[in-house]
């Protein structure tokens, strides 16, 4: 299945990429290659088959609902591109 | 012979008998790292100051007569894909450089408590995503049977470092292939576990459905061993499973006779490297020999395995990696104008071509409109495949193929054509899709020189079958023991030069 240059371009939005122009053009010789290849799922009738998330679930996934200590503040921000105080920074969202 | 010659287990017994300490065996990797390291590329960085004092703590240890484990002091790399408190971990990846984690993952913590110390931190083709090493954002390793060839992926540099003798033994991890590709390319041993065996807390994410971490060692023995320390129930990891561990050890010598072992008429069809069919067919007949009866079986959608994984991994993938996002942690493009435009540049920058190509494969397969074509219908073909081998396990102990179709490639060979490489993963990511465990060992060489993997997939939480029907080919062959030479030289030389560590 080929994919247009403007499927390419919303796909990159989405997944917030600020692709260059060779890149998207790139990309979409490249995934219209990957989607002819995966086509083929198409072909097999799974109408009654129950999808599976995960191989090999285990019986319960739930615990206690107990608190834990967790990371002090210095110790989540220290890795911080940038911060102010005990929060992260990031630019102006609202003007 | 070296120090570094010795298996985990044989310097285990030497550190246990006082011939060595755990100080003399990690000096030894140190330096055997200083002298071919240059060449192998194994390593993103060294902790030699972390490794040293480690082992003298372990060598207290020794001495008071209270070891912590059966391997304490015994030097092991882990792939960059684990964090580690206190020393960088980047996944591969520019985004991550820099990046020192606040937090060690389980199996980190569970290694340290055993008294290993941990030498450094092993190459990796970027977020675990490729089969050679090449999409590593730093530099690609060799293979040491041949220097001009990958030593596969993605955890490249955790085998090239294993079979060139930098390091006892190593953790990888496994998505599609990962330990167990790499491990048939080097001449050594990778075992995935189940899924749910081994906790996935503080490992890097891929893709959270398939990713399992796992031991790359010289011998089965070793893996069994390596295995032991790191076969946990773990509260931190939601989907790790409250199954208690065997001693993998026990029957390892056990033999194959009265096992049935299948061969999936599947795994060999046209596209497999003649040399590499001629060695495994041997192991085959060999498996005869020594008392196993050989069955065939069929594994009918295979041939689905190879687009069902490059839907799902994807899928899992682009969300995962949507935490990447310059805000809390790793780079940051600091020129960007309003938060959109920092969150696109900053991934743009950060990620490499083999990512961005996953991410927008991912982000389009969920995207609306398109999440049922290919998600869901791929989660459905995934119960088929799981349901091959459910069937198979029926009638047989275990199955029997290839590792890689093809022995180690040049470096530079495949990394224009996405989907060649993707094929490289054909025989290995069934067994991810599946949620088996699975395991390369050693089964010879092509007239090269360049190793051959044997791959044995077992029924869930089965892993000590596969340990002991592994052991019963290698006692036969002792392949272990071939040093890699560490010769010819890549025609094409990576772009980038770091700093030998």
């Amino acid at each position: 299945m080929a994919l247009t240059l403007e499927q390419v371009r919303h796909v990159a939005t989405l997944a917030r990429l600020a692709l260059t122009p060779e890149e998207e053009q790139r990309f979409t010789t490249q995934l219209s290659a990957v989607l002819d290849a995966v086509a083929q799922l198409q072909a097999l009738d799974v109408e009654a088959v129950e999808p599976t998330s995960h191989a090999t679930l285990a019986d319960s996934l739930l615990r206690e609902d107990a608190t834990r200590p967790s990371l002090p503040p210095e110790k989540s921000l220290a890795n911080a591109p940038a911060k102010s105080g005990t929060s992260f920074a990031v630019p102006k969202i609202i003007e | 012979m070296q120090l570094t010659d010795l298996t985990m287990l044989e310097l285990a017994a030497k550190l246990a008998a006082g011939a060595v300490s755990s100080e003399e065996a990690t000096r030894a990797c140190l330096e055997r790292i200083r002298q071919v390291d240059p060449k192998v590329r194994a390593f993103l960085r060294v902790d030699e100051e972390g490794a040293l004092a480690a082992a003298r703590a372990s060598d207290a240890r020794r001495k008071a007569g209270s070891p912590a484990s059966a391997l304490d002091g015994v030097p092991v790399g882990l792939k960059d894909i684990f964090l580690t408190e206190g020393v960088e971990t980047t996944a591969g990846s520019r985004i991550l450089e820099g990046f020192v984690p606040p937090y060690d993952a389980t199996v980190v913590r569970l290694l340290k408590e055993a008294g290993l110390p941990l030498v450094g931190k092993l190459n990796m083709d970027e977020f675990a995503m490729g089969s050679s090493n090449e999409s590593s954002a730093y530099f690609p390793s060799h293979n040491p049977w041949d220097l001009a060839r990958t030593p596969g992926g993605s955890s490249g540099g955790s085998a090239a470092a294993v079979a060139a003798r930098e390091v006892f033994g190593a953790l990888g991890t496994d998505t599609g292939g990962s330990i167990r590709q790499p491990a048939a390319l080097t001449n050594t041993v990778g075992l995935k576990p189940t899924y749910g065996r081994v906790s996935r807390f503080g490992v890097i994410a891929f893709a959270s459905s398939l990713d399992q971490p796992g031991p790359m060692t010289r011998t089965v023995a070793d893996a069994a061993a390596l295995l032991q320390l790191i076969a946990r129930h773990d509260p931190q990891d939601a989907t790790s499973a409250a199954v208690e561990a065997p001693d993998y050890s026990a029957d390892l010598e056990g033999g194959v006779r009265g096992l049935r072992l299948g061969v999936p008429r599947e795994y060999f069809t046209e596209g497999m490297d003649p040399e590499v069919e001629a060695s495994v067919r041997e192991a085959l007949r060999e498996y005869e020999r020594l008392g196993a009866t050989l069955v065939d079986v069929s594994l009918p959608h295979t041939k689905y395995a190879l687009a069902t994984y490059y839907l799902i991994a994807p899928a899992e993938a682009s969300s995962n990696l949507a935490r990447y996002d310059g805000i809390r942690y790793g780079q940051r493009a600091k020129d960007a104008r309003g938060l959109k435009e920092l969150y696109a540049l900053t991934r743009e920058r950060g990620f490499g071509p083999e990512v961005k190509r996953r991410i927008m494969l991912g982000t389009y397969a969920l995207s609306a409109g398109y999440y049922d074509a290919y998600y869901l219908r791929a989660q459905k073909v995934r119960t088929l495949i799981r349901e091959d081998f459910t069937k198979a396990f029926q009638q047989v102990d275990a199955v029997l193929s290839p590792t890689s179709p093809v022995p180690a490639f040049k470096l530079g060979e495949k990394v224009d054509d996405p989907l060649s490489m993707y094929l490289m993963d054909v025989f290995t990511l069934p067994c991810n899709l599946a949620g088996l465990p699975g395991l390369s060992v050693p089964c010879g060489f092509t007239k090269a020189g360049l190793p051959v993997g044997l791959q044995i997939l077992g029924r869930p939480f089965d892993e000590a079958r596969l340990l002991r029907i592994a052991r019963a080919y290698e006692r036969e062959h002792d392949f272990f023991l071939r040093p890699a030479p560490l010769q010819g030289w890549p025609e094409r030389q990576a772009s980038v030069t770091p700093p030998c560590p």
